[in-house]
């Protein structure tokens, strides 16, 4: 129906894309450029890109007065046992959830629904002293532990969808071969979610990396502080900040999201097509 | 492959369980604390500007070393989120001993229990450094539960040159100018691609109220009890000046409106504006950020019928819940002394509550980059009725802060204005 387009038609699109990539990307490019910029650099009346007399002054304080690469490590920790339990957690949920309905089923899906509407300021205190009864207040263990219940509901929903989408036949047909019931889930069901699985894992590894709030609440000793609380520091009063080392330090919070994006994309947009298309 | 797979799956389950034993185990699992052996206190510091933070951490580790049996463990917090912070911690039962914030925002932790009275924690040599009027704004159901150390007044930062070519002369430290010499100076400054001055209003409520003391502008008035916001002639003034320099003699720059003070900075430093009223700690920016040559001077507040300003010096609290106020006062008095204030001053540049810090630091800095007017503009500096009032943090944010907003962006006259501000008090004060 459609024509092949046309060089110039060709040449517009990639123009196109090309702008909305710069657009898309331009706030990283300005954060790589102001993390680079000395103090007099970042009140330009006329500010340029590419910093004049580029420096990693930024960087320096950003390490040395807040201890990033502590923080950095915090995170990374907490970000990792977050995602990988969320996943073990919701795997086995969302199966049953998606492949046994029952009327209990439905009102677990609903009160997983529902556990979303309570805002986080609501729960932060009874956590808080729940935490501190079982000894899990001021550890990352307690952390990683409200990182994945916070998570789970969406994680359940999300994987319910690419359980759904597993036909049953396939299982089926794998039981009329003789495979048992975990044969039937390791060798049939569990390749087939792995794209599922790779996207929950980026959403809960992301959100326990970016989130600030608990964090904030539960970590008391310096040394536990998480990337966004330490990042947090170098706001001050009214929103006035500082903005080279603060610039140099969400670099550093911005590349692990990246890098584990750019490994586990390929995956993700696969599992997203599985998740979408109705077998 | 598929073996191979769920292999995997188990060795993540086991690292998983194992990783999270051990994340159990970096953390200090509770608030046990040994029976035996040093005091320990926890110290919530907001500090955030370099040079205040290097001066805190000095402090705290020179205490730590000349008193090994009362330790103190330096927490940093930041000024965004110590809100909610703190009030966690107090609903929760584990607040920092000792936690720095500011007056206006200590009354509603003080109310609630959660803050302990310092009055007789501290010597009657510490308290007499600080004036009454400050005390009072750390002071409420007749309970002193903050130590005020640290002042912000408004003053008047200016490019010497500018002032130098309209041949606009810079007041004396002690003497600055009133509202219609300010006002008449920005308009001399004033000339194509110049502003005289940039009125940096993106939070104006606090602003115009700690300025409206210039001519006994109050807004709120208790009476039997009752606290109502009246808006009056005195009350009309500061606004009605700013809002005839945007629109009437066009001496301020109206693209100023939606900026925080450090915004200004660019078109400062560029030249398009002459003069930024402001905080005394924007000097700290023109010291680290102005470009080379650019000649800046700091100009005394402005004057109406007096040159007073509303006071919300940042503080230093005890928690009721410590188990060691003696030992978190006795550290208040060496963290605050003169010469201690004066550093952590210089660090946030800031004034310092303390007399004799005060100063100190004029001698230690001979008076330069402003501190001269800083000093002095101390004196000035008093409790304000709206920062005894109750519902003002939800007046400002509900009411106060769009009506200043409309009212500065020229949506809104000034009697409506007026009436807004009002009606928002009979809201929030009922």
């Amino acid at each position: 129906m459609f024509g092949k387009p046309s060089r110039t038609g060709r040449t517009l699109q990639y123009v196109a894309l090309a702008g909305y990539l710069i657009f898309l990307g331009f706030p990283l490019i300005w954060l790589l450029s102001t993390a680079f910029k000395p103090p007099r650099e970042l009140v330009r009346l006329h500010p340029t890109l590419i910093p004049t007399n580029p420096t990693l002054q930024n960087f320096v304080q950003a390490f040395t007065e807040q201890e990033l690469g502590r923080a950095a490590l915090n995170s990374l920790q907490v970000s990792l046992a977050s995602a990988v339990l969320t996943v073990l957690v919701a795997m086995p949920a969302s199966y049953a959830l998606a492949r046994f309905r029952s009327k209990l089923g439905t009102v677990a899906l609903g009160w997983v629904l529902l556990s979303q509407l309570f805002p986080f300021v609501l729960l932060i205190i009874p956590i808080f002293l729940v935490l501190r009864q079982v000894g899990l207040a001021n550890t990352h263990a307690g952390l990683v532990l409200i990182y994945v219940v916070w998570a789970l509901p969406f994680a359940l929903w999300m994987l319910q969808g690419f359980v759904r989408n597993i036909p049953r036949e396939l299982e089926e047909a794998a039981s009329v071969d003789g495979a048992t019931r975990a044969q039937v889930l390791r060798r049939v069901v569990f390749p087939l979610l792995a794209p599922g699985l790779v996207a929950t894992a980026l959403f809960s590894f992301i959100s326990a990396w970016n989130e600030f709030f608990f964090a904030l609440v539960l970590i008391k000793t310096p040394e536990l502080a998480t990337l966004p609380v330490a990042l947090a520091r170098f706001v001050g009063i009214e929103g006035t900040a500082r903005l080279g080392p603060l610039a140099a330090g969400s670099l550093l919070a911005t590349l692990p999201s990246l890098i584990f994006f750019a490994f586990m994309q390929r995956r993700l947009s696969s599992g997203s097509l599985a998740g979408a298309v109705k077998g | 492959m598929l073996r191979t797979r769920f292999r995997r799956l188990a060795a993540a389950t086991a690292v998983a369980v194992v990783g999270l034993g051990m994340l159990a185990a970096c953390g200090d699992g509770g608030d046990d604390e040994a029976t035996s052996g040093p005091v320990k206190l926890r110290f919530l510091s907001l500090a955030w500007q370099k040079e205040s933070l290097q001066a805190n951490k000095d402090l705290v580790a020179k205490w730590n070393a000349e008193h090994p049996d009362i330790q103190v463990e330096y927490v940093q917090g930041d000024w965004n989120s110590v809100h909610d912070q703190l009030l966690t911690s107090f609903e929760g039962g584990d607040a920092p001993d000792i936690v720095h914030y500011e007056a206006a925002s200590i009354g509603e932790f003080s109310k609630q229990g959660y803050l302990a009275d310092v009055s007789d924690l501290l010597s009657d040599d510490f308290k007499g450094q600080i004036d009454k009027g400050i005390w009072d704004t750390a002071t409420f159901d007749g309970k002193v539960t903050g130590v005020p150390f640290l002042l912000e007044s408004q003053v008047v930062i200016a490019n010497k040159k500018l002032l130098d070519a309209a041949g606009v002369t810079v007041p004396p430290a002690d003497s600055g100018w009133t509202w219609d010499e300010f006002q008449a100076n920005a308009q001399k400054l004033t000339k194509p691609g110049q502003y005289g001055a940039a009125w940096a209003l993106k939070s104006p409520t606090n602003r115009v109220l700690n300025l409206a003391l210039n001519f006994d502008g109050k807004f709120f008035y208790t009476d039997g009890g009752r606290t109502e916001v009246k808006v009056g002639d005195a009350e009309k003034e500061v606004p009605k000046r700013i809002h005839d320099m945007l629109y009437t003699a066009k001496s301020a720059s109206p693209e100023a409106l939606g900026m925080s003070g450090a915004d200004t900075l660019p078109g400062f430093f560029g030249g398009k504006y002459a003069m930024l009223p402001g905080s005394v700690s924007l000097r700290q920016q023109m010291v680290e950020q102005a470009p080379a040559g650019f000649e800046w001077v700091t100009l005394p507040p402005i004057k109406g019928q007096s040159s007073l300003q509303a006071a919300n010096p940042q503080t230093l609290s005890i928690s009721e819940d410590s188990k060691h106020k003696k030992q978190a006062a006795q550290f208040l008095e060496y963290f605050l002394n003169p010469t201690n204030m004066a550093a952590l001053a210089k660090g946030d540049w800031l004034v310092p509550t303390g007399k004799q810090a005060n100063e100190e630091l004029v001698k230690l800095t001979g008076g330069k980059q402003g501190w001269d007017v800083a000093a002095d503009s101390a004196a000035d500096l008093t409790v304000a009725p709206f920062q005894m009032a109750d519902g003002y943090p939800e007046w400002k944010t509900k009411y106060a802060t769009p009506a200043f907003q409309q009212y500065f962006a020229n949506k809104i006259t000034l009697d409506q204005l007026a009436t807004q501000l009002v009606d928002g008090g009979k809201q929030v004060l009922r």
